[in-house]
């Protein structure tokens, strides 16, 4: 006699219907696709799909179908030569309003996506595109931390009209700055001075002491200081990526912090690595001045020394020009730019936050008729050769895009000319998508074409297809009637692996498919010892249905240790691994859960339905 | 069909030195080439530059070798790989981007064969080669501590642990030096798939000794050597089994998986056969030179919870 619980059943019938139900996105498979969306985030309309439908109809592009999702349009081709004809159509042409990026829609009927179904998303691997890993420059946070500080206790002290000879950054174990110095002339009210640089900021830790020159005072961050500004560094400058790769209009981008000081960034579909990487890494910012009109600028230029009040910048063309050295605006007080143009060209309409608004209207009222400059500043890392040795140098490039004489009252909002149509587009990505806290460097780089891609996954695919009906055939040769419900069980697993990926939205890469791979094989041993037992208890006489019983039993001990040495191995890979090899742990781990399911718990539910019950039962078809 | 109609009764234990001498020889070497060649890193692991590339016919390697040099590429690695029509081309570190990389190295293959197109291009920096090679040993030894701990914990005697130990470092050892004497490319998917043999590995050694706990709490005056032939035996069959199914798909892995999964599913299938003549011939044999008896087993499986049921 052979029993099994009926919750066991239903729990079988139930979870295998659930992982069929989240597996199927992944039967349609993809159609080349384009997806559009309008550059101020405006969500898509039924008239705007119209438009683009008609503009694609006039080029007598096909469309297979198109539809509205999360605000975005995306248009599905019948091939790849119809999309990238329907990409350049929309750049051609909307390009003021819209962005087109190549994307690839999935063929599930639109059911599937409206109740959140969605088939595993491809790896970079298998679908082509730009891997860009990220060194984000701690040290340098750190340091820019301290230079704001230094600042706040200069303009805290020179408030309070106390006196101290300089202030030095302080290196702490290693060499790596870590605190500040203030130094004191002689006689100096050392009290009072920690009093006011105590107001900077109430969390720092002071101590008197004395510096080669005479008394001193240091403040040293605490290693607690330090770790949180690294993790500001860090969340921010991935919040800073993410918004830039998001200006880029790439289909379903990937932005990841990984480890202590990296970040990943992932764009499928994307070839061109020069241009990506030169907008996601760029500093640039606006500045307002006012320009000097006393002084000769070509004078200060030849001497190299700018009058008092005075800092000299270079014009577009080369010539010289002199600034006041207050800055009206600076780039911290604007909040956005929109590069539009206007009847001069290209121009970025800006606007400014309430400090810089009230800022720009006082400077205008009292100069109407004065010359007022923009400079555009851009930051950035290039090689530069000391002593032989190969140094990162952050370097600055300023420049003054346009002097205009200031005809009225500004106020929160005005338009610049002057810069290109690239600067422009840039400068309002910039803007817009907020400033790095920290430098960053490209440390490693894979682009991977197309249709290498494509290549992967026909092989990924049909390794895993050719494989698994070798086994099926074999097992069920082997193992007859339950030969083949191992077959079933395997299928269940991949099943129910599918599905769970599915549900995590795990990308799945080659070395992905290599994992679902091992699954089977995983998910057969299961199954191989367990039947090996019940012919080993069959073969010492024991009754068929006594034999399933001891076979499921016995082995369970067998099966547990196995998966926990794979899992060991799993979560090993998960803890290393990066990309790829994290997406195979992924789906090993996975999947010795579901073949621990599936195996035991699906399989002997099979087993029994067949040999089940108060019925007496002569042989197994066990082979 | 059944390739183990009637129970099996080979001599493994009698036999052992003869297996000892052979895993001996193949382990010195495997340390041997380990020693003197070293292992063919990838990128992964060194920073530098790889591209692949398809040729419309087959490729000529000579011949960009030859263009690569003439172009100023010191000493380039060429691989023919995949396909006769697919090279992999390896270079030194550089501070270019992939289109800068793309860009050079498409002009200086299409002066060989005007069809030639670029496929991949990886740039991985030097610093993140020596993290990786870092953190996949480290990797390495926690699995293996990890697993060592889980051992110890699972077995209650030492000589059970020595023998699952000694066969669980001969494996990856010898997965090392198949990779060392072939040169072939070791990178990080092959020590994803050494991982996965070392878990594979242990699996069958810990059929094997579940079964010799069985065969003693049956009779205790059993002669160990008997017991543990007999467990072997009446494992193999499904020792084999599993291998067998498994082999299968990780040969339809290496055969039709194309050249990304070549080296993974080498490791793989090496792996798995030393795993497998491992826990057969090496880890109980340990055991037994090291002097188990039943009452190594019986002491403490009394106190042992009843894990035979589901």
């Amino acid at each position: 006699m052979l029993e099994y619980p009926r919750w066991k059943y239903v729990l079988v019938t139930l979870v295998v219907l659930i992982g069929v139900l989240f597996a199927l996105p992944n039967l349609f498979g993809e159609d080349p696709a384009l997806q559009v969306e309008r550059k101020n985030r405006a969500p898509m309309d039924e008239f705007a799909r119209q438009s683009i439908e008609d503009l694609l109809h006039k080029q007598s592009i096909v469309i297979k179908r198109d539809f509205i999702d999360s605000g975005r349009l995306i248009v599905a081709f019948g091939d790849v030569a119809s999309q990238l004809k329907a990409r350049d159509t929309v750049d051609a042409t909307l390009s003021d309003v819209d962005r087109a990026a190549l994307a690839n829609a999935s063929r599930a009927p639109a059911w599937m996506r409206s109740i959140g179904l969605k088939a595993m998303p491809l790896g970079l691997d298998l679908r082509g595109g730009l891997y860009l890993l990220y060194q984000v420059d701690l040290q340098g946070a750190v340091g820019q931390l301290l230079e704001s500080y230094e600042q706040s206790f200069r303009r805290a002290l020179n408030e309070a009209k106390l006196p101290f000879t300089d202030i030095t950054t302080l290196g702490g174990g290693g060499g790596i700055a870590n605190g500040l110095r203030v130094t004191l002339p002689d006689g100096a009210d050392t009290a009072a001075t920690e009093a006011a640089l105590r107001k900077v900021d109430v969390n720092l830790k002071f101590t008197s002491g004395s510096g080669a020159g005479g008394a001193a005072i240091d403040m040293v961050l605490t290693p607690a200081q330090i770790k949180a500004r690294e993790d500001y560094a860090l969340e921010q400058n991935r919040t800073t990526l993410t918004n830039r790769v998001n200006e880029l209009g790439v289909s379903e981008p990937i932005v990841q912090r990984q480890g202590l000081d990296r970040i990943i960034v992932q764009l499928p579909g994307v070839q061109n690595s020069a241009e990506v990487k030169d907008l996601l890494g760029k500093v640039a910012t606006l500045e307002l001045r006012l320009a000097d009109t006393q002084n000769n600028a070509l004078q200060a230029a030849q001497s190299g020394h700018a009058p008092l009040g005075t800092k000299l910048y270079k014009r577009e063309d080369g010539s010289p020009i002199l600034l006041k050295r207050e800055v009206i605006v600076t780039g911290d007080e604007l909040t956005s730019a929109t590069s539009t143009t206007s009847t001069e060209g290209p121009a970025v309409s800006i606007k400014l936050d309430a400090r810089g608004a009230d800022s720009m209207l006082r400077t205008t009222r009292l100069n109407v008729g004065k010359p007022m400059a923009v400079v555009y500043i851009e930051k950035s890392r290039r090689q530069v050769e000391v002593n032989g040795q190969k140094v990162d140098r952050d370097s600055t490039s300023e420049k003054v895009i346009n002097v205009a004489t200031i005809r009225g009252v500004f106020g929160p909002q005005f338009q610049v000319t002057g810069l290109s149509s690239g600067e422009a587009r840039d400068l309002s990505l910039m803007l817009r998508s907020g400033s790095l806290a920290a430098p960053i460097e490209v440390v490693e780089e894979r682009a991977i074409g197309p249709s290498l891609g494509q290549d992967n996954i026909n092989k990924g695919v049909r390794a895993l297809e050719i494989g698994m009906l070798a086994v099926f055939v074999f097992m069920a040769l082997y193992y007859h009637a339950f030969g083949l419900v191992a077959d079933a069980v395997l299928l269940a697993n991949v099943i129910l692996l599918t599905a769970l990926l599915s549900m995590l939205h795990a990308a799945l890469s080659l070395p992905g498919i290599a994992g679902i791979i091992l699954t089977v094989g995983i998910a057969v041993d299961a199954n191989v010892l367990i039947y090996e037992r019940i012919r080993e208890e069959l073969r010492n006489g024991v009754s068929p249905q006594a034999a399933i019983r001891a076979g499921f039993d016995k082995a369970f001990s067998a099966i547990a240790d196995s998966n926990v040495t794979a899992l060991i191995a799993g979560l090993s890979l998960w803890v290393i691994g990066t990309g790829a090899i994290r997406s195979f742990a992924i789906v090993l781990t996975l999947g010795i859960a579901t073949s621990m399911f599936t195996s035991l718990l699906g399989s002997r539910a099979l087993i029994t339905l067949m040999y089940g019950g108060r019925r007496r039962v002569a042989q197994l078809s066990i082979g | 069909m059944e390739f183990f109609h009637r129970a099996t009764s080979f001599p493994f234990m009698s036999t052992r030195r003869v297996w000892y001498g052979l895993s001996i020889v193949l382990i010195l070497i495997s340390l041997l080439s380990l020693a003197t060649r070293g292992l063919n890193l990838g990128v992964d692991f060194t920073g530098g530059v790889t591209v692949q590339a398809t040729f419309p016919a087959a490729a000529n390697r000579d011949a960009v070798i030859t263009a690569l040099t003439a172009a100023g590429y010191a000493d380039p690695q060429v691989t023919i790989f995949g396909t006769s029509r697919e090279i992999a081309i390896r270079l030194p570190p550089t501070k270019q981007s992939t289109e800068e990389v793309r860009g050079k190295i498409e002009q200086i293959l299409r002066s060989v064969d005007a069809g030639a197109t670029i496929q991949q291009v990886e740039v991985v920096g030097p610093q993140i080669g020596g993290e990786l090679q870092r953190s996949a040993t480290q990797a390495l030894i926690a699995t293996l501590l990890l697993i060592f701990g889980y051992i110890a914990v699972r077995f209650h005697t030492w000589r059970l642990s020595l023998g699952a130990i000694l066969a669980v470092l001969h494996d990856p050892i010898l997965v090392l030096g198949t990779f060392s004497l072939t040169r072939t490319t070791f990178d990080l998917t092959v020590v994803a798939a050494m991982l996965a043999v070392i878990g594979y590995s242990l699996n069958d050694t810990v059929v094997v000794f579940d079964r010799i706990r069985e065969r003693f709490h049956s009779g205790r005056r059993l002669n160990p050597v008997a017991v543990l032939d007999q467990s072997i035996n009446q494992t193999l069959s499904r020792t084999i089994m599993t291998k067998v199914v498994t082999m299968i798909v990780v040969v339809a892995l290496y055969a039709l998986g194309g050249p990304v999964l070549r080296g993974f599913s080498e490791a793989l299938i090496i792996g798995i056969l030393a795993g497998t003549y491992s826990s057969i011939y090496i880890s109980s044999a340990v055991a037994l030179d090291c002097g188990l008896r039943a009452e190594h087993l019986l002491a403490t499986a009394a106190k042992k919870p009843v894990d035979d049921l589901p």
